[in-house]
């Protein structure tokens, strides 16, 4: 196990509950239910799931954007799910949030010297219009974008500069940790590879942690540390990056794996493919015991009666199925 | 060699250009591809290359203005559609029939206020004369052979009670149920989950397989045509750059664009820590674009002949159907030698 005083963000027992009625019926969604993790100075902890996962809701709640209906989350010694209103002011300029679609977060209307004015002057320290001018060249630069580019809108800038600039708003606060929400899924392929390249350059950087977000397996394995595969509000798996493409468990993983499409003639032919029937269940009724059982091949009797806690196998990969053991031992 | 008849589809030098206040927009930009009987062929790209275009200029869906489809034939089982107009009787009768469509995003095709019961008659009626209560017949087996259980029921539902994977099934069944011979699926897959986009992958090539149709796959996920495409045409700012066998295409690259996409995916096999190797630059505006070829200033193996001539044309390049449009032998990073 890691050093306690390496954790920099220690998610416990979180649930997210929404609330919704349906005609007279009421409803509880539960969007997050007892998830569990940590995440190290400087690592990347990915999360991994289909949509309504409950990935988005977990990092909205890091940064408490949702307000979590019980759990703690506790960075840097404070417990964020308890901090007064008040309180959070700090915590907003020391985790930072990138979303999927750039265009949509930042202002039609301002350009992007504006834009990232406003970010580093949020600090409400003095700073000299000689200080921000700097700052500014220096963030645009940071993130491969010409100082030149400073008086454009966000409307001239393509897919892939937009991000950058959404990159270069979440630095100017200068972070220690950035939830990244789907940050690369709305890039044509070839910006993917240059804004994931920047993502890793930027962590060795600036020391960076990241809780990357995002449903696609093959970014998240190529950008992680630590992988984190989220069904229907649970964390199902939790590994090594290294070893999810060599020893995953939980079914659900494995016919996740299996379904990623790859671009390697041969072995896009020869490996196994499961193909899940039915479809992710809707949360609202949410199937009993183990989420996972209704699409699982492997379901026995236990599997809709109780549902398995995620229990450690050993070499920091956990696993939340009742076969685990017998599944990792079949490999 | 391939025999000329077996060709279902025939596209020969489309061009179409969209005139905008900023000038001629040449989307599709002397594009020629063909797609044979019982064959499923993947037309790849990024976003603005022209691969949707394309597909809207083969069913006359450009919108004009200010679109324009400029020059080029399209021939369908011998006859070509460009010389019936996009509102005559004639396309009006094949789109949706013999062709038909399905697109990225399910909801936006389907007609919110209908049940997909009445959708599915609609387009059967249109084009078969049968009654409605034959057609409901035709409509609930159309449903069943995509996988859609209890499909009698499913019938009185509207697009909003069904998820993502339903619709984009109902959507394939409106193509079973006029027995299209040509399929063209624009991202099928795309807006849906990966469970899901597996599911609907094999039952789409599973029919087009077992009903003897042709299937067109438009998409930018190269990972998504390896398993199903068998063959390749790579876009790349409004012409066909590379075209060959999936084999030839993932396996052996020859444009440096193709080499360049495929560089950039993330693939689930490498050991951590491998760097990906993007394409730099970004995609060029394709507004009044020079006779050149659009990759130069992103590419890698650029030489002094490629600045200095006209858009290489698609050649053959080697054994197999193969065809490329590029001076450079990236191999030999020297200037091919097309004799």
């Amino acid at each position: 196990m890691a050093e306690e005083k390496d954790v920099i963000l220690d998610v416990q027992n979180l649930k997210m509950y929404f609330k919704t009625a349906k005609g007279f019926k009421k409803q509880v969604v539960k969007a997050v239910d007892d998830v569990s993790f940590q995440v190290l100075k400087g690592q990347t902890l990915g999360l991994v799931g289909e949509s309504g996962c409950g990935k988005t809701t977990t990092g909205k709640c890091i940064l408490r954007i949702n307000d979590p209906t019980d759990g703690h989350i506790i960075y840097k010694g404070r417990d964020i799910a308890r901090l007064k209103k008040s309180e959070l002011r700090e915590n907003r300029r020391d985790i930072q949030l990138i979303f999927q679609d750039p265009y949509g977060s930042l202002n039609p209307r301002q350009n992007l010297r504006t834009i990232l004015k406003d970010a580093i002057v949020g600090d409400h320290k003095p700073h000299t219009a000689e200080e921000i001018r700097r700052e500014i060249d220096r963030l645009l630069t940071l993130v491969e974008l010409s100082p030149l580019m400073a008086d454009r809108y966000p409307h001239e800038l393509s897919g892939g500069q937009r991000q950058r600039l959404g990159i270069a708003r979440a630095l100017a606060c200068k972070p220690t940790l950035i939830v990244c929400d789907e940050p690369v899924s709305a890039l044509d392929v070839s910006i993917q590879a240059q804004i994931i390249n920047l993502f890793e350059r930027l962590k060795d950087e600036l020391g960076l942690t990241y809780v990357f977000i995002a449903h696609d397996i093959a970014v998240v394995k190529h950008i992680a540390d630590v992988i984190a595969v989220m069904y229907l509000g649970h964390i199902v798996e939790m590994m090594d990056a290294k070893q999810i493409f060599r020893n995953p468990v939980h079914p659900y993983t494995r016919s996740l794996l299996s379904a990623v499409p790859t671009v390697d003639y041969d072995s896009e032919r020869t490996r196994e493919r499961i193909i899940l029937q039915g479809e992710v269940p809707s949360p609202t009724h949410a199937p009993s015991g183990c989420p996972f059982h209704p699409r699982c091949v492997y379901a026995k009797d236990i599997c809709s009666k109780e549902c398995p806690a995620l229990k450690d196998i050993g070499d920091k990969h956990s696993v939340a199925c009742h076969f685990a053991e017998q599944f990792s031992s079949e490999k | 060699m391939e025999n000329k008849k077996d060709y279902l589809l025939e596209v020969k030098h489309l061009r179409t250009s969209f005139f905008t206040t900023n000038g001629e927009v040449k989307a599709v930009n002397d594009v020629s591809f063909h797609v044979n009987r019982g064959e499923v062929v993947a037309i790849v790209g990024e976003s603005g290359c022209g691969k949707s275009v394309t597909q809207m200029s083969i069913m006359q869906l450009v919108q004009s203005p200010p679109g324009k489809i400029l020059g080029g034939e399209v021939i369908f089982n011998g006859k070509n559609l460009l010389e019936y107009g996009p509102n005559s009787k004639e396309m009006r009768s094949i789109r949706g029939d013999k062709i038909a469509m399905i697109f990225q995003e399910p909801m936006t095709a389907l007609d919110p206020v209908m049940t997909i019961g009445d959708q599915l008659v609609e387009v059967i009626r249109t084009h078969r004369k049968v009654s409605r209560k034959e057609a409901l017949v035709i409509a609930e087996k159309a449903l069943d052979s995509v996988g859609i259980p209890d499909a009698k029921a499913r019938l009185t539902n509207y697009p909003f009670e069904m998820s993502g994977g339903m619709r984009q099934r109902a959507m394939i069944a409106t193509a079973v149920a006029c027995e299209s011979e040509l399929l063209i699926a624009d991202e099928p897959t795309t807006a849906l989950d990966v469970t899901t986009q597996a599911q609907v992958m094999e039952l789409l090539v599973d029919i087009v397989h077992k009903r003897g149709m042709s299937l067109i796959i438009v998409t930018h996920n190269l990972g998504v045509v390896n398993r199903y495409a068998d063959r390749i045409y790579v876009m790349y700012a409004g012409h066909v750059v590379e075209q060959g066998t999936t084999e030839q295409i993932l396996k052996y690259p020859h444009h440096p664009y193709t080499e360049g996409l495929l560089a950039s995916v993330p693939k689930l096999e490498e050991e951590v820590g491998e760097k990906l190797v993007p394409i730099p630059g970004t995609p060029p505006n394709l507004t009044d674009i020079p006779d050149i070829c659009p990759f130069i200033p992103r590419c890698r193996y650029v030489c002094d002949k490629c600045r200095n001539s006209a858009m290489p044309p698609l050649e053959k390049a080697g054994e197999g159907g193969r065809y490329l449009a590029c001076y450079v032998d990236i191999n030999t990073n020297e200037v091919r030698d097309n004799g």
